[in-house]
């Protein structure tokens, strides 16, 4: 008892012809269908060359376009010259001229003789199914499809959106329960006979003829009716991306395909030269007979697909440029933006970065130049400080210096004096973490040397800015983590906060805080708000101030050794 | 897209097809070997002139991708390039003493060129210091990539210019005829570059690395554009615009995935840092003949008299293609 192949071949007739000749030699005989659009002269040259074999015949041909009815009937009319022709046949394997069998016959013959009863074929029902192209499951079998889905678009869809109007449904014969499955089979004689012979086989092909994409469904739905054991896998390792092509294997998949343990794979690049050689060849080491194990091959292929279809979030590059809200994740990484943090405390970034583990940055989006930690003029992906660059596109800075320093969560100041062409960006990435101390600016206003006049007019513009920002961070869309605190409430109890936002930066990290940072002075600070106010300058971002009464934040509650002064 | 852009869109395309035609009589035929070429031949198009330190390692670069036929113009080189092309096997050749300037920066002869024999064809249109990465290339041909585009039906393959530079001066190492370049230039800017879409034509616009990040600093604007398409299914009825950065139809400038996903793409490394920079700086800069009255060329010699060191200390060493991939120059999409 043997396996007999029937190969359906369009292309690269050279690579079909030394398969078939690697399996007829081994006494499996090959029944070859060639596409009916291959040209006369291929189709000579692949039926001598396979001459001298015995075992090889070539049955009629179908034009088989893809998802059409031809292939069916060429798989049928192969398959009826192969079990009339070879009587010693049991199992048929159905494959194409790009496939390549990974493991020797003899070990394929071997396992189908420990199962000789036993059909392998993928049929599962239309609901079960999440690959469908298109969107039509189980409208395959309801609705009528003559026009061809490559070649006739507009006509395919109209006709498939008139026939839902109008409330068309094709009956199903034979009490058929609609399967389907991969196309590429391995049937027992019995079965494929009962198929082939079916007393009603008229009625179903005439019916299958008009069923989208029947090489899909045709056996696997008749193969319910006739069949004791379906096992409903595939012997073919084949894999389909996102469009329903076929993945294709090359040289540098060697490895993987001999530890998939998979009978025969497809498809396979005819160039790719290594492969045909070493798997084709007699002094292959033999491997214990293992069942098959694509496991690694569908974890390669399932993230080529997952790379195409959802792609690295925060990466902006030459071929992945998401629209707006289509980013998966507008940054790469979560970050945390401080405003007005580093106005009241003396020092603040040397001590958050000590504090949080984190890279911490100055003014990145400063109106002179971008101020790195560190004040490096150059950073990270090679990122420069020229303002002008940044500002020229800085959506591209902020996601870049993201996407370079992925892993290590980066800290950075900003305020109203600061690019705001950002606000909208940052107030709806997820990942940011805004925490603001409103008013904080008016703190280096008030330790600045300047005339009064000055100072006025620069805190009326800031002040409008910080309005501004505030209300973008309010909007309902936000989607960053944003905290606000007035100055005046922030400086009555800075240590909280302070506690809250270290904590979510590294939750892990669960200690407390031991050292607090320097709070810069602000005697006398009530005074120059309400100075600010009789010059006709109203301050509101600050919160309240009384005059006179200058601040002296608690320094311990429950007795914790803080230090703030 | 209104009708009336598409409308305007389409004249321009035919405009560019016109001069790309008018512009066949600056040409002479030095040597045609391009008859014979199979169906599925994949060839090469490029302008040059004065290249010849460059070429032999080109051409040998572009033979092991397996590039079938280069189709090259000459344009009145003066070192012996011409002599040097006209007996290799697998050139096509025609000289030129025309203005670069007046064919859109060669691009019109190129267009004359991939429109007669470029049809039906993978056209691959590189400059000689422009070498093709793109996804599994140290194991796979470039026939394995473009027989994976036609199976997939795309028509166009992106790869950005990656400026690549040595460690130390420019002018420190000297390169020679038939070395490999990035021998010497191993190094890149990773992750600095400004990327806009250019909503007339559906293009991005790419700018930034080394160029942007010292030359021009402070006119970021005016820096030189690295997006490119240079891995095209051609019909005749296509149209480069200017230089290979974006096309005519504008579905073919749609090389990138706009709803999240990545879609395959691979990259240009730029061998012009290198010590003959310097010399072609001041030679085209004579000569004004590049784009945008040579500014580009003004802003590096001014750059590089005061600067010449590209490197810094965040630059990356080349490796291969799988460390672009994972910086997120280029991708292998779902390809396998």
């Amino acid at each position: 008892m043997t396996v007999g192949f029937v190969m359906l071949c369009h292309t690269a007739l050279d690579r079909a012809a030394q398969v078939a000749r690697h399996w007829a030699v081994r006494d499996c005989p090959v029944v070859i269908h060639v596409d009916r659009r291959v040209g006369a002269k291929p189709y000579g040259q692949l039926v001598a060359d396979l001459a001298d074999l015995p075992n090889v015949r070539f049955s009629g041909r179908h034009a088989c376009e893809w998802g059409t009815w031809g292939i069916v009937a060429a798989s049928q009319e192969a398959a009826t010259v192969m079990l009339r022709d070879f009587p010693q046949v049991r199992h048929v394997y159905l494959a194409s001229g790009s496939c390549l069998p990974l493991r020797p016959v003899e070990e394929l013959r071997a396992y189908l003789d420990e199962r000789p009863k036993t059909d392998f074929i993928e049929s599962v029902t239309t609901e079960d199914v999440g690959w469908t192209i298109g969107g039509l499951d189980f409208e395959r079998f309801t609705l009528r499809f003559p026009f061809s889905w490559r070649k006739q678009k507009w006509w395919f869809d109209t006709y498939v959106k008139l026939q839902r109007m109008v409330g068309f449904r094709r009956k199903i014969p034979a009490e058929l329960v609609p399967h389907l499955g991969s196309q590429w089979w391995c049937l027992t004689r019995q079965t494929l006979s009962a198929i082939l012979e079916h007393p009603e086989r008229g009625k179903i092909d005439r019916y299958f003829q008009k069923v989208w994409i029947p090489d899909e469904s045709y056996f696997q739905t008749l193969v319910r009716q006739v069949s004791s054991t379906v096992e409903s896998r595939s012997l073919t390792l084949s894999k389909f991306d996102f469009q329903g092509k076929p993945h294709i294997f090359y040289d540098d998949h060697l490895q993987l395909l001999r530890r998939s343990d998979c009978f025969v794979a497809r498809k396979i690049w005819p160039d790719a030269v290594k492969l045909y050689a070493a798997f084709l060849s007699d002094d292959r080491s033999r491997q214990a007979a293992a069942e098959p194990n694509p496991g690694k091959i569908d974890r390669l292929f399932a993230k080529a697909v997952e790379r195409r279809t959802k792609g690295r979030p925060g990466l902006y590059m030459q071929s992945r440029f998401p629209n707006e809200n289509f980013e998966n994740g507008r940054t790469a990484g979560p970050y945390s933006v401080f405003c007005g943090f580093a106005d009241v405390f003396e020092n603040f970034e040397i001590w958050l970065s000590k504090a949080s583990g984190t890279r911490v940055h100055g003014h990145l989006f400063a109106p002179d130049r971008v101020h790195f930690a560190g004040g490096e003029t150059v950073y990270n992906g090679a990122l420069c400080d020229s303002a002008k660059v940044r500002d020229y596109n800085p959506k591209s800075f902020l996601t870049s210096l993201i996407w370079n320093t992925r892993g290590e969560r980066q800290c950075f100041q900003f305020g109203p004096a600061d690019t705001q062409e950002l606000n909208w960006f940052l107030t709806l990435d997820g990942n940011a973490q805004i925490s603001v101390i409103s008013g904080g600016w008016a703190v280096p206003l008030f330790h600045s040397n300047q005339n009064f006049g000055d100072i006025r007019r620069e805190a009326a513009r800031l002040q409008k800015i910080e309005q501004e920002f505030l209300n973008v961070l309010r909007s309902p869309y936000t989607k960053a983590r944003v905290r606000v605190w007035s100055l005046a409430d922030f400086i009555e109890n800075p240590m909280e906060p302070l506690q809250t936002i270290i904590d979510e930066i590294g939750p892990r990290q669960g200690r407390r805080l031991s050292e607090a940072p320097r709070m810069a002075d602000l005697t006398g600070f009530g005074q120059f708000l309400q100075n600010l106010r009789n010059q006709g300058m109203q301050p509101v971002l600050m919160g309240d101030f009384p005059v006179g009464d200058d601040p002296t934040p608690k320094s311990t509650r429950r007795g914790r050794p803080y230090l703030v002064k | 897209m209104g009708l009336l852009s598409s409308y305007r869109l389409r004249w321009h395309r035919r405009r560019l097809l016109i001069r790309a035609w008018l512009s066949r009589r600056d040409m002479t035929l030095v040597a045609d070997r391009s008859a014979g070429q199979a169906e599925d031949a994949i060839f090469a198009f490029t302008t040059l002139r004065n290249e010849k330190i460059r070429l032999p390692y080109f051409l040998r670069y572009y033979r092991d991708l397996g590039v079938n036929h280069f189709f090259m113009v000459d344009n009145g080189s003066t070192d012996g390039s011409l002599e040097y092309l006209r007996d290799q096997p697998d050139v096509s050749l025609w000289q030129t003493g025309a203005s670069y300037k007046k064919s859109r920066f060669g691009m019109d002869w190129l267009s004359h060129l991939l429109r007669r024999y470029g049809h039906g064809h993978w056209c691959l249109t590189v400059d000689p210091d422009e070498f093709f990465v793109y996804p599994f290339c140290e194991t796979r041909p470039i026939r394995a990539l473009t027989d994976w585009l036609d199976t997939t039906q795309i028509r166009t393959f992106a790869a950005m210019l990656l400026d690549m530079y040595p460690k130390g001066p420019i002018t420190d190492q000297a390169y020679r005829e038939g070395q490999d370049p990035f021998e010497i230039a191993q190094w890149f800017d990773s992750g600095n570059y400004q990327i806009s879409r250019n909503r007339a034509y559906g293009n991005l616009w790419i700018q930034g690395g080394p160029r942007t990040r010292i030359f021009f600093d402070e006119t970021p604007k005016k820096a030189p554009a690295l997006n490119k398409i240079p891995l095209v299914k051609w019909h005749r009825s296509y149209a480069y615009i200017s230089s290979t950065h974006m096309m005519l139809p504008r579905g073919l400038n749609l090389a990138f995935d706009e709803w999240g996903g990545e879609k395959a793409s691979g990259v240009l490394l730029h061998a012009k840092f290198l010590d003959t920079f310097a010399a072609k700086a001041v030679e085209e800069l004579t000569r004004g003949q590049h784009y945008a009255a040579s500014a580009e060329y003004k802003a590096y010699q001014e750059g590089l008299s005061n600067h010449p060191e590209v490197w810094c200390k965040w630059s990356e060493k080349y490796i291969n293609w799988r460390q672009l991939e994972i910086l997120g120059l280029m991708s292998k999409g779902n390809w396998a």
